[in-house]
């Protein structure tokens, strides 16, 4: 399972796990849409604390999941991140939308 | 330059073989000893290059992908991705940072910002129906063996 989601009271807990490509940012994605959708959570944490590699597919993911939440006016958060996956993130300017810790 | 190791891999354009392809490049590169950093970087820019290479070139049907590794004396890596798909139209607007041509799948238009900043130098060359060629060029520097 590459994606373990807590629920909590207005507030959902997204641990990533393995490594974020192309191939796998299709389950990923729709999972985390899933509990997006039915709670509708003000705040939405990703953990990446388990990821172990992500390309630019990951970022596809933050910046799909930043528009829907920020959409209906929630927060994302981005947790855990890797030297790697800061790197990336930091290229992309996600360290601006999103917050990056 | 004399070469150290060369290796050349041809393999289907599936989206798992995107895993397959940074696994063989770490493996092929170890012998020049980097850094974590160095090895993640690299990595990277060799999973962009396939992951279009599927997404793009071959617009997610079958087709074939070439990996080429070669490593020379003075402790660089040459990397070069080749498919034999649609083809970029315009290299200068693909290359730009934030563009894609398929916006709706999600896609960050980031891949080749990524293997600019990662890699010392790249080159993509293009023919529209023919297909895409992309060469990366990285010097190790924390080689024991320099
Ligand atoms: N091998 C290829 N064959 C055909 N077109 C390509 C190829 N590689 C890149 N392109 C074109 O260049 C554009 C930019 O590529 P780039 O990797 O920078 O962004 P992306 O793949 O669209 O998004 P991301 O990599 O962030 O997921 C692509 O949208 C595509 O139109
Ligand atoms: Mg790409």
């Amino acid at each position: 399972m590459p994606v373990i989601i807590d629920t909590e009271e207005n507030r959902i807990v997204a641990r990533l796990k393995g490594e974020i490509d192309h191939h796998n940012a299709k389950e990923l994605r729709s999972d985390i849409d899933v509990a997006i959708d039915r709670n509708r959570p003000e705040i939405v944490v990703l953990d990446f604390s388990g990821v172990t590699f992500m390309d630019s597919s990951g970022i596809g993911l933050v910046m799909g999941r930043y528009k829907t939440v920020s959409a209906y006016g929630g927060q994302v958060f981005v947790e855990n991140t890797s030297a790697q996956i800061k790197k990336v993130m930091r290229l992309a300017g996600l360290d601006r939308l999103a917050e990056i810790k | 330059m004399n070469v150290k190791n060369e290796v050349k891999i041809i393999f289907p354009s599936n989206s798992c073989n995107e895993a397959f392809a940074r696994v063989a490049v770490t493996s092929v590169i170890s012998a020049l000893d980097p850094t974590v950093s160095e090895i993640a970087e690299i990595k990277t820019a060799v999973s962009e290059a396939v992951t279009n290479c599927i997404v793009h070139g071959y617009r997610n049907t079958a087709g074939k992908i070439e990996l080429y590794v070669r490593l020379t004396e003075d402790n660089t890596v040459y990397i070069r991705i080749k498919d034999t798909g649609t083809g970029i139209p315009d290299i200068k607007k693909a290359m730009e940072p934030l563009y894609t041509s398929v916006p709706e799948e999600e896609r960050a238009g980031l891949g080749f910002a990524v293997m600019e900043n990662f890699m010392d130098r790249i080159k993509v060359t293009s023919k529209e129906g023919k297909g895409t060629t992309v060469k990366m060029y990285r010097k190790i520097c924390s080689g024991k063996n320099t």
